[in-house]
């Protein structure tokens, strides 16, 4: 199971400066990101190499941040590779709370960040489908 | 456990006797003072036929107005030379009061705050941490004699630089501090960023807190985050400062020293006098005031005495926190607000942090409040859709306490302005 950081980020000028410069002084390297809002503020989700060291190096600065598990789903960077893994979690029921994607290689292996409910049964499903998921190390070993 | 058994049990009708002696000493030197020479005259008062306590309402009151009016020398009864002390409010809004102390005076002052001090439960063996400003303001010098009548070792640690202040209370092994609420939120942030727990890195036990209002849910907050007893401490100025009201260990009310002050409550607008149990405004008498006496005292404060006795046994009565200040009330779109309204709703909420600030805007001819409120970092989940709930639950909380619909902003920690003295919670941008 990979994790995600999350930060608390106020809609304002120079605050994810304010994050990405603590985590490049903590030497954390950055895999992926998203920022959604609303008017006033908003929550920064990170993929890093090594979550807890940003979640203290983060904590330490006095920023709200949390860590929670998500799940990396690997597949075909080609067309339809994401509709075989929507279409899974569509047939077996289970409500995508949050999503997003990167590529790896270009027309290999791309991965999409699904925020889910009930996650442990979730992974479950992916691996009786046939698909992997991806650990925190494995996101960076790639 | 009395400081002084006599007078804190001394029964109703003793005390009242007590009273109405130095009510009639009071009128007496009063009457020395320019100011209330004339009143006298302009009035027909004349204090020799002053006969029960009852005849007070004959007195007129007395109000900042007139003190500002009189600085600095106007209400002072006896010699300059006689004098030895100062205390003077500039105010934000207004010229300066001054407040002239004899030496008697000084002693009576600490006596109170010592008495005070002791029936919350402090003693010679404890160290006491006085962190509020010193100077012109009472609570620093007030408390600084208080505590060394009482006899406890006496850190004049002042106000602010957060570090040296936990420092010094682990050099010291400080026990009992007096902190102003808001500041005691503040520096429980700090211990934090230390890396150190109140709760096992001090040997604190007690706080007194005043100096400004604030709720049950914010000495709540207070006692749990440092895992203390914290004590509801009431003064002002222009009777001494600290040492007019304070807290027993039942922690419910404040009781006034009926010695020391004979205490009204009025109803603001129609001044009259309101019995017990109904809430208006405090006026105070001093009765044992040698340089400047003060009658009838228009404190602008708003609280109700309570009708019934304390279990503690002390004859003299209690008052309910104070609700504010009279002054601090705004009215937002017809309707009637106080500061601690919002204080106590915010406070009870467990995932609001220790710092909030209300703006009063106007727009297109329209008022509106907004909150701005910090979020406390252990209670994020990194969900957005949770911080719109608990915006929502804010904005309705508050609109169920004021009945105003506030526009709610939750803010990153430690991105308000900061207080190390009395805390600037409201802030009104609306244009007269």
């Amino acid at each position: 199971m990979a994790h995600q950081i999350s930060v608390f980020v106020e809609n304002k000028p120079g605050r994810i400066e304010r994050v990405t410069e603590i985590l490049a002084k903590a030497e954390v390297n950055i895999r992926a990101i998203t920022v959604s809002g609303t008017y006033e503020y908003g929550v920064m989700k990170l993929l890093v190499d090594k979550p807890d060291t940003a979640l203290e190096a983060l904590k330490a600065q006095g920023i709200s941040a949390s860590k929670r598990e998500i799940l990396a789903v690997l597949m075909d960077d080609r067309p339809g590779g994401l509709h075989r893994v929507a279409k899974i979690f569509g047939q077996r029921k289970i409500n995508i709370e949050d999503a997003y994607g990167f590529v790896i290689e270009d027309k290999k292996r791309a991965v999409l960040v699904v925020d889910v409910e009930k996650i442990q049964e979730a992974e479950k499903i992916i691996k009786e489908e046939g698909l992997a998921t991806l650990s925190d190390q494995e996101i960076y070993s790639l | 456990m009395f400081w002084e058994k006599e007078i804190e049990i001394m029964p109703p009708k003793e005390l009242n006797r007590l009273q109405l002696r130095r009510l009639k000493r009071t009128l007496k030197q009063a009457a020395k003072s320019p100011f209330y020479s004339l009143v006298f005259k302009r009035h027909r008062i004349y204090p020799e036929k002053i006969k029960t306590l009852a005849d007070l309402k004959y007195l007129p009151f007395t109000t900042k107005e007139e003190l500002r009016e009189q600085f600095p020398y106007g209400f002072l009864t006896v010699a300059r030379e006689k004098i030895v002390r100062v205390h003077s409010s500039s105010g934000t809004t207004g010229r300066a009061t001054a407040v002239f102390h004899t030496q008697k005076d000084l002693e009576g002052w600490a006596n109170l705050v010592a008495r005070c001090m002791f029936m919350a439960g402090v003693r010679k063996k404890d160290v006491f941490q006085n962190m509020v400003g010193y100077g012109l303001f009472t609570g620093g010098l007030g408390f600084q004699y208080g505590a060394e009548k009482l006899g406890a070792l006496t850190i004049p640690s002042g106000s602010g630089n957060s570090k040296r202040q936990i420092h010094l209370m682990q050099d010291f092994g400080t026990t009992v501090i007096h902190i102003i609420p808001s500041y005691a939120l503040h520096l429980w942030k700090v211990f934090g960023e230390m890396g150190l727990d109140p709760k096992k890195d001090t040997k604190l036990r007690m706080a007194m807190i005043g100096a400004e209002p604030h709720s049950e849910a914010t000495r709540q907050r207070i006692e749990e985050m440092y895992g203390i007893d914290a004590f509801n401490s009431y003064g002002l100025s222009e009777m001494n400062g600290p040492g007019v009201a304070f807290e027993c260990p039942q922690k419910s009310g404040m009781h006034f020293w009926e010695d020391d002050f004979l205490v009204e409550v009025i109803d603001p607008r129609t001044q009259k006098v309101l019995p017990a149990g109904e809430e208006g405004e405090l006026v105070f008498t001093t009765l044992n005031r040698e340089a400047m006496p003060l009658l009838r005292y228009r404190s602008k404060d708003l609280a109700t005495i309570y009708p019934e006795p304390c279990r503690c046994g002390r004859a003299h009565r209690r008052i309910t926190r104070i609700k504010g200040r009279s002054d601090d009330m705004f009215i937002l779109k017809g309707v009637n607000i106080f500061p601690l309204q919002i204080d106590t709703t915010l406070m009870n909420i467990p995932e609001v942090g220790t710092n909030y600030l209300v703006v009063l805007e106007r727009e297109n001819f329209e008022d509106r409040m907004v909150v701005r409120v910090e979020v406390r970092p252990e209670f994020f989940k990194g969900d957005l859709w949770q911080l719109e709930r608990l915006r929502k639950q804010i904005t309705e909380a508050l609109r169920s306490e004021i009945l105003v619909t506030p526009k709610v902003e939750l803010v990153e920690p430690d991105t308000l302005p900061k207080s190390e003295g009395k805390a600037v919670r409201v802030i009104d941008r609306r244009e007269m």
